[in-house]
């Protein structure tokens, strides 16, 4: 499977198979109570009077699902396949593998218990209660030992670009959990925050845009940089932009924070660096996406048969234009606008469904039948994951952006006597067609993350049959 | 410095991002809590009363964030739609804050007083009833549900200590206070005495013989954006 000079050495792949697997089901679990979650915005009552699902407990659910058990297990499956392979030794340690692996999993089946019982902190993407915070940080260090360990034994003298931003992922999400989830408990399942008001705000957001900054970026960049060279056997583009844009990318992604807070009760200073910083992250984000998307020259006929290199080019695609739109709303005036409207949900939508989870997708693919030692499936399902997906993405932001800017223009819009021109009431029911189109966008692409299920379920049948 | 000697050294790698990635939260976070003016100087805040605290855990528990912000931008139409902009001041004791991402719904931050309590009753009944645009869910279990006020005084305890100016005296009558706001005994005088004139006592929930979590989420609905007095309010550039 791998060839090497020396002696051949033994990966420990079971572990990525784990958490492959892991990525898949919860891949569907995140997509599908989005769905619902869509659906529910559109035919209110939907939950019929269930407090466990309503769209207030639901909501976090799916967040939580999407970013830390889909993107998790991404993360966890790839770093410890490329780390292994990338210093071409052994994972540190079989012991913390495993504990990783089911130390994240008991993370999420805590949160799926106690989210829709309605125990939450009540800080949006940092949810879970104190004693699961606790576990996040146990695993969390376990997964700092473990790859960092096998960084120190690798068998190469460079530490390879992909695990540099793993690194800055591990260290980062790590900083800004246990800054953020610092409370004073008051029984086993309530606490109170140690912060309050405007400062609890701003480490909010500090923790909020970073959670996307360094899980969803950083992170899928570093499987971006094994990845794409990998599928289309040419080397990274530019050695020197990875570097400048690994350094600009780590010290810029953390001031972009305030950016969320723009004409609120925080201080101007703060909203203004935010700003400053999230408009020069165009920069090193671009840097990324050209280096990836370059990666490719010289093979650009591969994408005609390749429909795993059509999945990496579409997310570096969606990522070039988010981050485009992303420094776009951090600018004052248009934020004015956007914020508390479905314009930040599309956003963050071109940017997780766009970005991270085709990105994830591709990796799958690619792993898939290196890890069970046989040929994928179906091709064909691939390349029908991929328009179902890129069609999906599409449908729902667009649906967002019409329905967002819709939204701001009719809050500040006046009649000719100076009055309001709409009710709040009348605003939300103009939202109607547009979260039916949403929920369509949502459930195409669904459909097609349940064909990768298909398609993966029926590879490793195929194996182990083998 | 050769970038290989950083790429061939874990150390030197891990301590250089972290010094990288510290310096942004560090400028932007530590002088909030040292500039004066961060948090306005304004007459009438004042703790939450225990029902109003139990109230809030329920939107929080509720996950109502999720669609209401609690921020007013400093904008002619949230103005006119909403009232005075919001202040630093206004969340100072809200562990965790509420401000919000999105407004599927309106802002709620000076929704205190801009309806009645049977109102309120009535939308967290069934919001159509009463806005038939509505896409909000419906809480009967609200008003179904006791209010479990066991361990009120351990929550009061748990704010001090971060910071909630709680009185002894307040977290030692926290029990009789909640019930004297809910009008079902308790010492409403002590609770005056405590608190403020212009804590209101009422049914909020419409039933007058038992406290409901409905009691306590309409108490803290009813008190929001009501405790600043803006009439001696000077705006101050910032």
């Amino acid at each position: 499977m791998h060839q090497t000079s020396g002696p051949k050495p033994v990966y420990d792949y079971d572990i990525v198979k784990y958490f492959t697997i892991g990525a898949v089901v919860y891949a569907i679990v995140g997509f599908l109570v989005g769905v619902i979650l869509a659906l529910e915005l559109t035919f209110p009552g939907l939950n019929a009077d269930i407090p466990y699902i309503t769209f207030g407990r639901l909501r976090p659910l799916h967040t939580s699902a999407v970013i830390f058990a889909f993107g998790g297990s991404v993360l966890f499956a790839t770093s410890y396949y490329i780390v292994q392979r990338t210093c071409r030794v052994r994972l540190f340690s079989d012991f913390l593998s495993r504990f990783t692996f089911w130390g994240w999993n008991l993370v999420v089946v805590l949160v799926v218990i106690t989210y829709p019982l309605g125990l939450s902190q009540g800080k949006e993407y940092a949810e879970p209660i104190w004693p699961i915070d606790l576990l996040i940080t146990v695993v969390w260090v376990a997964y700092f030992i473990n790859y960092v360990g096998t960084l120190a034994r690798r068998q190469e003298p460079h530490i390879y670009v992909a695990n540099w931003f793993y690194l800055a992922f591990i260290i980062t999400v790590a900083m800004l959990h246990i800054v953020n989830n610092l409370a004073i408990p008051v029984n086993l399942t309530d606490s109170y925050p140690i912060f309050s008001g405007v400062q609890d705000a701003m480490i909010q957001w500090w923790y909020g845009h970073n959670a996307v900054g360094f899980f969803l970026t950083a992170a899928f960049l570093g499987l971006m940089y094994y990845f794409v060279p990998k599928q289309a056997e040419r080397p990274v583009y530019s050695y020197r932009l990875s570097i400048v844009h690994f350094w600009a990318l780590s010290f810029m992604y953390i001031w972009a924070g305030p950016h969320h807070l723009h004409y609120t009760a925080l201080p101007d200073w703060a909203g203004t660096l935010g700003a400053t910083f999230s408009i020069m992250l165009l920069l090193p984000s671009w840097g990324g996406m050209i280096n990836g998307i370059m990666t490719l020259s010289g093979a650009w006929h591969k994408l005609r048969t390749d429909p795993i290199l059509r999945f990496f080019i579409a997310s570096l695609s969606f990522y070039g234009m988010s981050t485009f739109e992303g420094p776009m709303m951090s600018i004052k005036s248009v934020n004015a606008l956007s914020h508390y409207t479905d314009w930040t949900i599309g956003h963050v939508h071109s940017g997780a469904l766009g970005w991270v989870a085709m990105v994830s997708f591709g990796a799958i693919y690619h792993m898939v039948p290196r890890l069970w030692g046989v040929a994928i499936h179906s091709t064909r399902l691939i390349n029908l994951h991929f328009w179902l997906a890129t069609i999906g993405v599409v449908i729902y932001i667009v649906a967002m952006w019409i329905s967002g800017i819709m939204q701001g223009l009719m809050w500040r819009a006046y009649d000719s006597f100076g009055n309001l021109s709409y009710s709040f009431a009348e605003t939300v029911a103009a939202m109607h067609p547009y979260y039916l189109i949403r929920a369509i966008g949502g459930i195409v692409f669904l459909a097609g993350a349940l064909v990768m299920a298909y398609n993966v379920y029926m590879t490793i049948r195929g194996a182990n049959k083998g | 410095m050769q970038h290989a000697t950083i790429e061939k050294s874990i150390p030197l790698m891990a301590i250089i991002t972290l010094v990288l990635v510290s310096i942004g939260g560090l400028v932007e976070i530590v002088p909030l809590f040292f500039i004066k003016g961060t948090i306005e100087k304004v007459e009438g805040m004042r703790p939450y009363t225990p029902l109003e605290l139990k109230g809030r855990d329920i939107y929080i528990r509720e996950g109502c964030y999720n669609c209401h912000s609690q921020m007013i931008r400093p904008f002619r139409d949230e103005a006119e739609r909403y009232g005075h902009y919001s202040l630093a001041a206004e969340s100072m004791y809200d562990h965790p804050f509420q401000w919000g991402s999105k407004r599927t719904g309106p802002d709620l931050a000076r929704i205190g007083g801009k309806y009645s309590n049977q109102w309120h009753q009535a939308h967290m009944l069934r919001p159509q009833n009463v806005v038939p645009e509505s896409v909000m869910p419906a809480y009967p279990w609200l008003a179904k549900n006791a209010l479990d006020y066991a361990d009120i005084d351990k929550r009061l305890r748990a704010l001090s200590k971060v910071g909630v100016p709680y009185t002894e005296e307040q977290i030692g009558n926290a029990k009789q206070d909640l019930m004297a706001q809910a009008m079902t005994g308790g010492d409403p005088a002590g609770l005056t005495k405590r608190y403020g004139n212009k804590v209101p006592k009422d049914d909020f929930d419409g039933h007058p013989d038992k406290i409901t979590e409905l009691d306590a989420l309409v108490a803290y609905l009813q008190m929001l954006g009501t405790l600043v007095d803006f009439s001696g309010y000077q705006a101050q550039t910032r």
